[in-house]
């Protein structure tokens, strides 16, 4: 099949690494890559922040782009920007009374895939080590992005693939499907709450241990990489008040085999006993969380498209194995 | 009786922006990221507000999973409303003829302005003044009472009116305002409602943080009210058009007594709330409970159509309310916000109002519904409510549990686009700027690549380290997060030198292997 890549602006300009994983996969499945050269992005970042007329350009750059090649379907290692195409583009050129470049968005939109959803749904992929060679002797968590999840209902496609690769150790994240308050320009219109989400992010994934967390958004990855690095640095959550309601605990259960198997549970907010001590307007946390009191350093983000890629003969390696972590993001 | 005259109705030929904006307690004062920064900082308020939305979102998802068609009862409750909204006009008219039928008086009003003085006029003529020179009512809990602010415009004519829900009261015991529109004392704890309820209820005696003991000194307090005011104020939950019901849904049981007992019932309704027939309620009477406390059913339903001799308050009035839903129904890209039944699932569920609470929004509507709805009702123009649609990461989950569908996302971006073309704050225009630029190089791949032609040099000059501490606009990311260091060249550079390479070889005869 002849594939055309969609890099997404943030992929092309900072994460290359994760477009050539992507397109190492689709080599090793047999397919033909192609890059449509005139591509840029989407167009979320102005039509998120309400700038439709300024937007109606970026997308019209992106129908240009992938209707001037040939190609039989389109991928992107980026759940918002596919949805981006379909739920955004469209309506947005409607209202700028553009409904030709409406109808040609909808329908590259109709063809263009996130890459775990090419990957399951259409090249029939359902076990990495097996398919792709796919091997990653470490422990992982993931945030399944609000887009993948919401908008392109991505299931547990993402997950699986992970679960899927050769020794790999997969931990849930706890309150997994919390936003992890990137929101594009919400990050730097609203940055104190945004930044109370990230924190809250940061410190369930801390408290699973993983040497790293994927994701399939190199955005959210960005964004939350970019929070776990500064509090490896500073020791503590910066640029909004040190408040939380999340607790990790870990509780055991036995099941009817008599196995005992650990989970990371999430509390959020007092428990009833709490609730009948005096309240305290005050700004320090109730109890010391997680990572304050349990320092770590070395968990950084990477995209699943590396973990992916990442071979026996040619692995991807973290940070203790003398790899760069920059900003929080594993080069 | 006061007859003010139809509301303005949608006029295909009307701009939104023509249409009067409402008031009330719908306004946003400052933005939205200057008040939260006070809420964020409240151990208090995330500890109480994170556990009551954990908690009655996992009830919530409990009793929804029970359903095999909630997705149909979504989609039947969506289209219902669209109906209403479609027609509105004429299923007024089929309301007020019907209601009007079974003895029942109806008034409308354009703005809170006018509801309030209506109810006004209709509280002086039926409730007698007592001994302390002050007319009472009894109420129940109400969004519409409360979006045009009656309890503090009865107490400036000389009318006290009593809250009957036991968080309702907690609240106006407290001087305060709600936070939640379904546990308005939901940034409460127990012994600060003992203390409240020591403090104003003045045979209360000495009470205990006990929750039973303090329901109990709610229940003496209020039961005297019940029993001996004439005049009480409700909303409601719906509206039947084709028969002229009205219906209010509630846990506590306050609400049956004060639909009941009292000689003259009032009840401000909003011209949204109507649905066509009877038999919708078998839609909205699984969407409206299962959604709002994660309840199968509601404890108490009442319906009334008018008055029913012998039965129930004999003097029955209903104040039907505009204050800018004529101006949310014109806007064609926001207008599903007037289909929202008031059930809280989205604030629940949102991880914005779960840090900053319901103040923060300013508004009688909080979280998701309350950043679109309020600046529908009122213009992206007034006072801050511009900032309202900014309020939210986009992350979806508030439109995953609206009973009735209500797009907000969708609904946010169109607002934050009003906004671009009403409001220019000088304080975004640095990030303004910054995005002008990038939809000129974005809107041309060429242009694109010529500006990542400069990664080397940033790369170098950067070190290609993290970037930690940026200026301007750039520094309220850096606030809290690193920046990773520069790649030395994009991945269309790369690729570009990639498919050099494999046409030199080509040219020079080499076979790929
Ligand atoms: S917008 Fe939807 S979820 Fe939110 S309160 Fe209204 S009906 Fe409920």
């Amino acid at each position: 099949m002849k594939i055309a890549l969609f890099a997404t602006c943030i992929v092309d300009g900072m994460y290359p690494e994760v477009a050539q994983a992507t397109v190492t996969i689709l080599r090793r499945l047999g397919h033909e890559v192609t890059f449509p050269s005139g591509q840029a992005c989407c167009g979320q970042m102005h039509i998120n922040s309400g700038k439709f007329e300024q937007a109606e350009p970026v997308i019209n750059n992106h129908v240009r782009a992938f209707t001037s090649t040939e190609w039989d379907v389109a991928v992107a290692p980026s759940a918002s920007c596919v949805a981006s195409l379909g739920h955004q583009q469209p309506m947005v050129a409607r209202r700028m009374g553009n409904e030709a470049l409406a109808t040609a968005a909808a329908d590259v939109a109709g063809r263009t895939y996130e890459l775990s959803q090419l990957l399951t749904d259409v090249l029939g992929v359902t076990d990495a080590a097996a398919d792709l060679g796919s091997y990653f002797p470490h422990s992982v968590t993931y945030h399944p992005s609000c887009h993948g999840m919401r908008l392109l209902r991505l299931g547990d496609r993402q997950s699986d693939l992970i679960r899927s690769v050769e020794d790999i150790e997969f931990i849930e994240l706890p309150l997994a499907d919390a936003c992890c308050g990137f929101g594009g320009t919400f990050s730097v219109k609203n940055p104190e709450v945004s930044s109370a989400m990230l924190a809250d992010k940061a410190r369930t994934i801390q408290a699973t241990g993983a040497e790293v967390c994927t994701g399939g958004d190199a955005s959210c990855l960005l964004h939350i990489g970019g929070g776990l690095s500064r509090f490896q640095r500073t020791g503590r959550f910066e640029g909004t008040p040190d408040v939380t309601a999340v607790h990790v605990k870990e509780t055991s259960a036995t099941d009817i085999g008599g196995d005992h198997t650990e989970h990371l549970t999430a509390v959020v907010g007092a428990d009833d006993d709490d609730h009948l001590t005096a309240g305290e307007h005050g700004t320090s946390p109730a109890e010391p969380s997680q990572m304050q009191s349990g320092l770590r350093v070395g968990a950084s983000t990477v995209h699943l498209a590396r973990i992916l890629a990442s071979t026996k003969e040619d692995p991807l390696r973290v940070q203790s194995e003398g790899a760069t972590v920059s900003g929080g993001s594993l080069r | 009786m006061t007859f003010l005259g139809m509301p303005l109705l949608r006029s295909k030929h009307t701009d939104v922006n023509d249409l009067p904006g409402g008031q009330g307690n719908i306004v946003e004062d400052e933005s939205f990221a200057t008040v939260s920064h006070k809420h964020l900082s409240n151990q208090q308020l995330r500890n109480n507000i994170g556990h009551a939305t954990s908690t009655i979102r996992d009830k919530r998802s409990g009793v929804v999973a029970e359903l095999d068609d909630w997705e149909e009862l979504r989609e039947a409750g969506s289209r219902a409303k669209n109906q209403v909204m479609a027609n509105l006009p004429e299923y007024l008219e089929e309301f007020e003829a019907n209601f009007t039928a079974a003895g029942g008086i109806i008034h409308w009003a354009r703005d809170a302005d006018e509801a309030n003085a209506i109810v006004t006029e209709l509280v002086e003529a039926n409730a007698p003044v007592l001994e302390t020179g002050r007319r009472e009512v009894i109420k129940v809990k109400s969004m519409a009472t409360q979006e045009i602010g009656l309890n503090e415009h009865l107490e400036t004519q000389g009318i006290d009116a009593f809250e009957t829900d036991l968080a309702e009261l907690i609240v106006q015991l407290g001087d305060d305002k709600p936070s939640h529109i379904l546990v308005p004392a939901i940034h409460r704890n127990r012994d600060e409602i003992r203390q409240i309820f020591m403090d104003k209820m003045p045979d209360a005696g000495e009470l205990t943080n006990d929750p039973a003991v303090l329901a109990e000194a709610a229940r003496r307090h209020l039961r005297e009210k019940f029993l001996t005011t004439k005049v009480a104020v409700s909303g409601a939950n719906f509206g039947i058009a084709d028969t002229g019901t009205l219906g209010v849904v509630e846990s506590e049981g306050n609400g049956r007594m004060c639909l009941t007992l009292p000689e003259t019932l009032i009840t401000v309704m909003g011209i949204e709330k109507l649905l066509p027939s009877f038999s919708d309620l078998e839609v909205f009477l699984q969407l409206l409970p299962r959604s709002s406390t994660g309840e199968r059913m509601n404890p108490y339903t009442s319906f009334w159509t008018g008055k029913t001799p012998g039965d129930g308050p004999q003097n029955v009035h209903l104040v039907i309310l505009d204050n800018g839903r004529t101006r949310a129904l014109a806007d064609e890209h926001g207008r599903t916000a007037l289909n929202c039944i008031r059930c809280s699932a989205c604030m629940n569920v949102c991880p914005v109002y779960e840090r900053t609470g319901g103040h923060a929004y300013g508004s009688t509507y909080p979280g998701p519904i309350g950043a679109i709805l309020s600046p529908l009702l009122t213009g992206v123009e007034t006072e801050e409510n511009g900032s309202l649609p900014y309020a939210s990461s986009l992350c979806g989950a508030c439109y995953d549990v609206c009973p009735v569908k209500i797009n907000i996302p969708e609904i946010l971006v169109h607002l934050r686009n009003e906004d671009v073309e009403a409001n220019h704050s000088p304080v975004s225009s640095q990030l303004d700027t910054a995005l002008t630029g990038a939809s000129w190089m974005m809107g041309d791949g060429k242009r694109m690549a010529a500006a990542e032609k400069g990664l080397p040099l940033a790369h170098a000059v950067s070190g290609g380290k993290s970037m930690n501490s940026l200026p301007g606009i750039a520094g309220a990311w850096t606030s809290s997060r690193d920046i990773p260091g520069l790649p030395e060249k994009s991945f269309r550079q790369l690729w570009a030198e990639d498919e050099d390479r494999d046409e030199d070889r080509d040219e020079n005869g080499e076979d790929e292997t």
